[in-house]
């Protein structure tokens, strides 16, 4: 009697603890290496003669998939393209895409696979504002390169606290003060108010927007929750403040639904959105039948347009989402997931015949990257922001078309100023190399 | 005054279809005993039916009519075919089994129509009309409202004046007796199943349309609040679910409009705690129930 | 294999046991487990460390839900309230430039009370709510959490959460220990301090009392129990062992995040507890394993079906959903008194006869079996 109680009360306790090794060792891959405790096997993990893998986490599935599942697709896309005209100094680009739901939870278990048990060399384009903060630190303290976040949240712009992340959208500050500078010039003496987001998206953007207007430059400012879709009692309260230009930081969906719960009630104010929620292809999808409400609608962009027929990269990316993603809608989603994959191939090349992690954040941080924007990149020694600026597009006739001059803005309360250096020419057919 | 008025209204409709997803799950609570995780996923599938019929036939009542069809039938399905066949001595494995569900129906429904939201079309103007300077309802609003009065009514009629209304509240409250009475208790089941579905169904075309569209997660929020106004009004009253779908939904309109969106599920917790102090078993819970 | 399965299976009966022994032998199982953790490589060390830490919470509401009959859809929340409690204590000490254990042993004490705190609330105000009526109020309870997080954003970090600088390994253990292993190690400390709790009150008279509330509460009061005080006591137990599970997740990842304690993974852990097998220790140590291994063996399986790119963008993600709610559907179906009565079953097929099943409560209590082998007390699922 004496024995099995033992065993049982062991097992009570420790054994099934015990059985963790022992079931996660079953499931592990066959070419596991004891020597689990040792931490630097190679110098650049990911990297062999052939291949480099980098690796992502994005939402494909759950309610945060709407919008953003084809963004990977696209960067997908564009590495095949890549690698079928040779890769990068011989080497072909591998993509591991993670769901991660746009669960912080998920994100931190998917990146630590990626890291610790694929390998991949880099992160590339992390999305989510909240699923990449929790695993900013796991990527610092292991010293793994974190390119280009997806994400315009300036907590991915701190050099000297992340050393190794680097945002790639428009800053959200930067943004907003480019918005509220066009609006002072086009809408001068209007009643100014904001509708945002209730995290570090809304946050940002206002505190961009007071910068430039002031701190009681805005009648208004109502936030929404992305957990209710239901922002009637929003705007009634924006039109009973006699609101007339209303700034948006919002996502596309919700930017939809502004704008048509305002037509409801026979309020038709200017809008003014954030890139995030802009994308005028995405946001008519929302509206439907009536997408016309979207005429005059002001947004802000960094990439070349998606729906322009002359310019050479979209001709390009279009060429290649023929080729490699099945004719998918071509959309922001396909020209933003195929910048990302050309930013990163231009700062690989630049990292030389046999790349580090530290070797790419120094060609990153060069200041010699280029990208395709219609601003230059920002990128540099002393700003882990990939675009600083942007310029305005308003709707007309269906078309969101670039208007004006880009502006660039320092980060945090600095200054806006136009850019007129023109946007960044297509090289060598969107093929970089060193 | 003015934006009282319209956040009262606006509050007042979409409480309207929050009860009437709440009064699917009444139904489903009354006839099987078992919170329906998958009321959500179910309506959001039979939505899809809707928006596929109206687009093919340029007609939104076929939509609506082919959406409760096809709830019904889903009902059908998931009782004969899954619900059945879990074992009776725990609820909580019928809830666990319903979430099967839920992600079996939200899988298959982003495989076969992606994950993007889709508007929909509606039969009226939602544009609201003015009342003295006021925005008041719309006439959709007024469809929706009435639409629900009318499904009110018809259940109440079902329950209290058919002998098969009779008998699924029967079968529900006292499934051994009423075996031994000759009331068919399996299929009372069934049909409380359909019936349930078919509901959740008609809800769900009324209130995607007023959100962001059609998607697989739509009906998510919906449930949730549902649930909530259940609750609140009791489980076992569909007269509960009515109130407290009103209720709930002038709360979120009002707590949002002065307060801010942020605080709105906040409210609704407050509003369930201190219901549930004063009526344990929700306000239109009747005495005998709570022993059961 | 299959003598660790049934090792485990016997183990996990709360039976009565000299609570010395227990402890000497919590103690050697850590030992064992903390030494099995070398030989893991870092990922999986991480995974053992995140098993762990949901073990606390499915230990505590396997107690509530199966022992207890009060069902929660509550404890991400609870969990949520350990994090935040262990995130913002820990915090302070560092700004205090307090360090060493205590910067590692307060924090977590801190998140184990408030969330016991939080609840102590909810058990007082579930004492009088019935099965729905008390998961509607829990459920209410998850929904808000990112509403406190976003409206007190300065204090709790808002939607992208509270970073939290932690009280690393110590320095003379860094040449043998990766951080993965000693996160692991943290870990399995709090998940074999909460079973050993857990397993001795589930043996003694507390956990008759349980029962006995669970079973009739009538008959209960008539035998002198006070059942508000059983139920909220075993709330705020329940609570406990959730918030140490939530603040040691918060030492783990380094960050507190409301969009980690979503309602889905609330009922992620109701799923947890009843596919493993609900009311028993072993069967919230198997829930809490699916938890961590079912996304990940479901996507690894999905990602190796050859599929065209087109295709592939819509399988992503919503085919290892599929899969996930497929198994879900036919586990519970196959198996409904889930993993560890499955295997429990197995083990006793010609030894006792079946039980009846009885209506509403979800398993049977002690108090239903008196006779023959004292085995056939354990409440092995329901």
């Amino acid at each position: 009697m004496t024995r099995p109680r033992i065993v049982r009360a062991v097992a009570a306790a420790g054994v099934a603890a015990l059985l963790v090794p022992l079931l996660a060792s079953c499931s592990a891959d066959s070419t596991d290496d004891a020597s689990g405790a040792a931490g630097d096997a190679e110098p650049a993990p990911g990297v062999t003669d052939t291949e480099i893998v980098v690796g992502t986490h994005h939402p494909l599935s759950g309610p945060a998939a709407a919008g953003y599942a084809s963004i990977s697709a696209a960067t997908t896309a564009y590495f095949a393209y890549l690698n079928d005209n040779g890769g990068v100094n011989g080497r072909t680009i591998e993509y591991i895409v993670k769901d991660d739901g746009y669960n912080p939870a998920t994100t931190q278990s998917v990146v630590r696979e990626l890291v610790l048990e694929d390998r991949v060399f880099a992160l590339l384009n992390g999305l989510g504002t909240a699923p990449h903060s929790a695993v900013l630190d796991f990527l610092d303290e292991n010293e793994v390169p974190d390119l280009f976040v997806a994400s315009g949240s300036p907590v991915f712009n701190q050099p000297d606290e992340h050393p190794w992340t680097f945002g790639f959208n428009a800053d959200y500050t930067a943004e907003a003060k480019a918005l509220a500078t066009y609006a002072q010039e086009h809408f001068p003496g209007k009643t100014t108010c904001l509708l945002a987001q209730d995290d570090d998206l809304g946050e940002d953007f206002a505190a961009g927007l007071v910068t430039v207007l002031g701190e009681d430059g805005l009648a208004s400012e109502q936030v929404y929750t992305t957990s209710n879709p239901d922002v009637s009692a929003q705007v009634a309260a924006m039109k009973q403040a006699g609101c007339e230009v209303n700034f948006l930081a919002a996502i596309n969906a919700f930017s939809a639904l502004a704008v048509g719960t305002a037509a409801k009630l026979g309020y038709q104010p200017q809008w003014l959105s954030s890139s995030v929620g802009g994308d005028y292809g995405t946001v008519s999808q929302y509206l439907g039948e009536n997408a016309a409400l979207l005429e005059g609608f002001v947004s802000a962009n960094y990439l070349p347009s998606h729906f322009s027929e002359t310019d050479e990269w979209t001709t390009l990316f279009r060429q290649i989402n023929e080729d490699y993603n099945e004719g998918a809608p071509f959309d922001g989603n396909t020209v933003y997931g195929m910048s990302v994959g050309y930013l990163f191939a231009e700062a690989l090349a630049k990292a030389g015949e046999t790349p580090t992690r530290q070797g790419i954040v120094d060609a990153v941080t060069s200041g010699d990257l280029r990208g395709n924007g219609v601003v230059p990149l920002a990128l540099s020694a002393t700003n882990n922001g990939a675009y600083q600026g942007v310029q305005v597009t308003v709707v007309a006739g269906g078309v969101q078309e670039y208007v004006g001059t880009p502006y660039t803005a320092e980060p945090g309360a600095g200054e806006v100023t136009p850019y007129t250096g023109g946007p960044v020419a297509l090289e060598d057919d969107g093929i970089p190399s060193s | 005054m003015d934006h009282f008025l319209h956040l009262l209204s606006s509050g007042l409709a979409r409480g309207a279809v929050f009860a009437v997803f709440a009064l699917a799950l009444v139904l489903i609570w009354r006839a099987a005993r078992i919170v329906n995780f998958a009321q959500g996923a179910m309506a959001a599938a039979t939505t899809y039916v809707a928006f596929a019929v109206t687009a093919a036939t340029g007609n939104y009542w076929l939509g609506l009519a082919a959406a409760v069809l096809a709830g019904a039938l889903l009902g059908l399905v998931v009782e004969r075919g899954v619900m059945r066949h879990v074992a009776r001595q725990s609820p909580l494995n019928s809830v666990i089994v319903a979430l099967g569900v839920v992600m079996v129906l939200q899988a298959v429904l982003g495989i076969a129509f992606g994950n993007d939201y889709t508007p929909m079309r509606v039969p009226f103007s939602m544009e609201p009309l003015w009342v003295g300077g006021v925005p008041l309802l719309s006439p959709y609003d007024l469809y929706v409202i009435g639409a629900v009065a009318m499904l009110l009514l018809a259940l109440g009629l079902l329950f209290t004046r058919t002998a098969v209304g009779l008998r699924m509240r029967a079968a529900a409250f006292a499934p051994e007796t009423s075996r031994l009475l000759g009331v068919p208790v399996s299929r009372m089941l069934t049909l409380g199943w359909t019936l349930s579905a078919a509901v959740g169904a008609f809800a769900a075309v009324l209130v995607i349309p007023t959100e962001l569209g059609l998607n697989p997660h739509a009906t998510d929020t919906l449930f949730v609040y549902a649930f909530t106004v259940a609750i609140v009004g009791g489980l076992d009253s569909p007269v509960g679910a009515a109130v407290g779908g009103l209720v709930v939904g002038v709360l979120l309109s009002l707590v949002t409009g002065y307060l801010g969106s942020t605080l709105a599920p906040i409210a609704v917790l407050v509003l369930l705690v201190v219901v549930l102090l004063v009526r344990p078993a929700g306000i239109f819970s009747a005495r005998q129930v709570r022993q059961a | 294999m299959s003598a660790h399965s049934r090792i485990d299976a016997r183990a996990a009966r709360w039976r009565p046991g000299p609570t010395l022994r227990r402890l000497a032998l919590t103690v050697l199982g850590l030992a064992l487990a903390i030494t099995a953790t070398l030989a893991l490589e870092p990922y999986r060390a991480y995974q053992a460390a995140v098993v762990a830490a949901y073990l606390c919470a499915t230990a505590g509401l396997t107690l509530l839900v199966g022992r207890g009959g009060q069902l929660s859809l509550g404890h991400a929340a609870l969990m949520a309230a350990g994090a935040y409690g262990f995130g913002l204590t820990s915090n302070a000490l560092s700004a205090a430039d307090v360090a060493g254990p205590v910067r590692l042993l307060v924090p977590l004490a801190v998140g184990v009370a408030s969330a016991a705190a939080l609840g102590a609330l909810l058990g007082a105000a579930g004492a009088r709510l019935r099965g729905p009526y008390l998961a509607g109020l829990t459920l209410a309870v998850v929904v808000a959490v990112p509403a406190i997080t976003s409206t007190f954003s300065r204090t709790l970090g808002g939607d992208r959460g509270l970073w939290i600088e932690i009280e690393r390994r110590p320095e003379a253990l860094r040449p043998y220990v990766g951080a993965e292993q000693w996160q692991a190690w943290v870990a399995l400390a709090a998940a074999a301090l909460v079973l050993f709790v857990l397993g001795n009150v589930g043996s003694g008279s507390a956990g008759r009392q349980i029962a006995a509330v669970r079973d009739d509460e009538a008959a209960a009061r008539l035998a002198g129990i006070d059942v508000t005080r059983v139920k909220v006591a075993t709330f705020t137990l329940s609570a406990a062992a959730a918030g140490l599970g939530g603040a040691v997740l918060a030492y783990v990842t380094q960050i507190a995040n409301p969009g980690a304690y979503s309602l889905v993974f609330s009922l992620f852990l109701v799923v947890a507890v009843v596919v493993g097998g609900l009311g028993s220790l072993a069967g919230a140590f198997w829930g809490a394993l699916l938890l961590v291994a079912l996304p990940e063996l479901t996507s690894s399986v999905t990602d190796a079906l050859p599929v065209s790119a087109g295709l592939a963008q819509r399988l992503d993600g919503n085919l290892a959903v599929l899969v996930f709610g497929v198994l879900l559907i036919v586990l519970m179906i196959a198996a409904p008194r889930g993993i560890q009565g499955a295997l429990t079953a197995a083990r006793r097929r010609d030894m006792r006869p079946r039980r009846p099943a009885r209506g509403a409560t979800p398993a049977p209590g002690p108090a239903a079996q008196t006779q023959g082998d004292p085995a056939a007390r354990a409440p092995t699922a329901g």
